[in-house]
């Protein structure tokens, strides 16, 4: 009976292909660490925000005379709309955090370079979509937080040469956050998700046809690599319980951590919170903004601290298979450029003044610096370790041995 | 090292087999379980919250309800007919009998001189209108109810519903509790 329905539905839709293709043929590197669950999480953690969203839309009003309110209801009325409103706020939230860690992932070990860069590029449009969708999101509650946040971005664009008062009013519907604002808000943060579900398919599409790479930087011969299902599957699982664990943590135990009290305060057109501070995912790009005392050159630099990203794959010109581990400029400058973020968060969490201030400008200086020097730095890498006669011995053996398939395998084939 | 043998299939005894299918189909259970109650809170929130559950109750007060007058009142955002029946109603209502929905006078109230029904038709949902002092005629499909609100003409095919309700003191009654 399955036998036949299986045949009934492969005549007409390659479903068993499909499964062997991508999940119980798919070749994955055996040797992958657990920094390679994290897209596993990122794609749950978008399953996750669309499902509470959509249950959230069940009870929400986009109205700026009932959106804190029904946010209130949603709280203490419906049932369980508590815990599906904490699992979407600190959803947020974890979805930044698993998308950083998987965006560091590739930047240590490499993955952006050769064949990955529509991978890469890809990655970075869906972190530029995942950004716009959160900031749209946080003005839903009609918060002060939310209203002052959405106030001070908005503005941003008005930065833009010419025609900036123009731009922001029609962004904004009004002349200031308004009504209009959050009704259109709520439409595009209601959109956006589904356009990220998309552009995750092809980012999956992508890494299907260049595959994962791994921590040792070469591609792999066939033997080294084992099915996806059920081997990376059950990892990604048990990766998956140590996330929910802590996720969990959050979500009952200290739910309010991620929210600013001030939110808890209904939006209030004629009085700015004392001090504002964007979600903590903003933080570093936030600091950049600041640093930069003026404001057009604040808005570019802070857009640039986003997009740089994805000149990656032409700033690294180093030939060294294999990420930061076997490099050791490299390796320096990502671990400079991580503590680098965490000051810039810092300086963007506090309010600017003394030395902060400074300490935000030689942050923001080393975070552009390491980017612009990366070119000349991979290049002498190479020289240094050409230099050095031997790459490390775990590298070596790796090229040796792939060499070595590739000899076994042409002679088999000439043979033939 | 005996471990290794434990998962390795060459030399692997049959016992071990078993285990390992105990082990899969455990944890897919459980798996299964888990996503099960994951979904739980989910259709919860579908289900009416609890300012609308606040609703699900309504106090009427009688007292100015002079006999033979009908008022409609709202519960559950359904209208409700309460009905002071005179003594030569109530015992017109306790002789007769219904042929499509036979039911007792008796049965359909708390106290002989107040009716309380849902007033929705059976048929399809419209409000029938009250029609004179012996019954009510839906408009819609003409459907025609007696002074107990049960069905005297179709094409309704049963009497009016009796919302649980209980007496709280003389001349007050308390909708949606029995």
């Amino acid at each position: 009976m399955r036998k036949h329905l299986r045949q009934w539905i492969d005549t007409r839709f390659p479903l068993t292909r499909f499964v062997k293709h991508e999940l119980t043929e798919y070749p994955t590197p055996r040797n992958l660490n657990f920094l390679w669950n994290f897209g596993f999480l990122a794609g749950f953690m978008l399953v996750l925000q669309i499902a509470t969203g959509v249950f959230l839309t069940m009870h929400y009003k986009p109205d700026a005379s009932e959106a804190f309110d029904s946010v209130q209801h949603i709280m203490r009325e419906v049932n369980y709309g508590w815990l599906i409103r904490y699992l979407h706020s600190t959803g947020a939230s974890a979805f930044f955090a698993v998308i950083f860690i998987h965006m560091a992932r590739t930047l240590y070990y490499g993955s952006y370079r050769v064949p990955r860069e529509l991978l890469w590029w890809s990655g970075q449009v869906l972190l530029i979509m995942l950004m716009a969708t959160a900031f749209m999101g946080y003005l839903l509650p009609w918060g002060q937080m939310s209203y002052w946040g959405a106030q001070v971005i908005t503005s941003l664009f008005g930065a833009t040469p010419l025609i900036g008062d123009q731009i922001v009013i029609w962004l904004r519907g009004d002349f200031s956050v308004g009504d209009a604002t959050l009704t259109r808000f709520f439409s595009l943060h209601y959109l956006f998700p589904f356009l990220i579900l998309m552009l995750v398919v092809i980012h999956l599409v992508a890494l299907h046809t260049v595959k994962s790479s791994n921590p040792s930087g070469i591609t792999l011969h066939a033997k080294e690599n084992i099915p996806f299902h059920p081997y990376f599957t059950i990892k990604d699982f048990f990766g998956l319980g140590v996330f929910l664990i802590i996720f969990c943590a959050f979500v009952f135990f200290k739910p309010e951590f991620f929210i600013e009290p001030d939110n808890n305060i209904p939006a209030n057109p004629l009085q700015t919170p004392k001090h504002i501070v964007p979600e903590w995912y903003f933080l570093p790009f936030y600091a950049i903004l600041r640093s930069i005392p003026d404001k057009l050159g604040g808005v570019i630099a802070m857009t640039l601290s986003i997009l740089v990203f994805t000149a990656m794959p032409f700033l690294d010109r180093c030939k060294v298979p294999g990420g930061a581990h076997y490099r050791p400029v490299y390796r320096v400058m990502f671990f400079v450029f991580i503590v680098d973020v965490l000051v810039l968060g810092y300086v963007g969490a506090n309010p600017p003044g003394g030395m902060l201030t400074t300490a935000g400008e030689i942050a923001t200086f080393i975070y552009f610096a390491l980017f612009i020097i990366l070119p000349f730095t991979s290049q002498w890498e190479n020289r240094l370790l050409a230099r050095k006669k031997d790459l490390p011995e775990e590298a070596l053996r790796l090229v040796r041995e792939e060499v070595m398939e590739q000899y076994i395998d042409s002679s088999q084939e000439d043979k033939q | 090292m005996s471990n290794d043998k434990l998962i390795d299939g060459d030399s692997g005894a049959p016992s071990n087999e078993e285990r390992r299918d105990f082990l899969e189909t455990g944890t897919k259970a459980l798996a299964a379980a888990g996503i099960a109650t994951a979904c739980w809170p989910f259709i919860a929130s579908m289900n009416p919250s609890s300012d609308v559950e606040a609703k699900a109750v309504a106090t009427i007060d009688l007292g100015g309800l002079a006999p033979g007058k009908v008022e409609t009142v709202e519960w559950q955002g359904k209208p409700v007919f309460v009905f002071h029946r005179t003594d030569e109603q109530i015992a017109d209502m306790r002789s007769t009998q219904t042929q499509l929905d036979p039911e007792p006078d008796a049965k359909r109230v708390v106290k002989p001189e107040f009716l309380v029904v849902v007033g929705v038709c059976t048929h399809l949902g419209c409000v029938p209108n009250r029609s004179g002092p012996d019954g009510w005629l839906c408009p819609c499909h003409g459907s025609l109810y007696d002074n107990s609100g049960r069905v005297v003409r179709g094409p309704a095919p049963s009497n009016l519903a009796v919302p649980p309700y209980h007496f709280d003191g003389e001349h007050k009654i308390i909708l949606g509790k029995a």
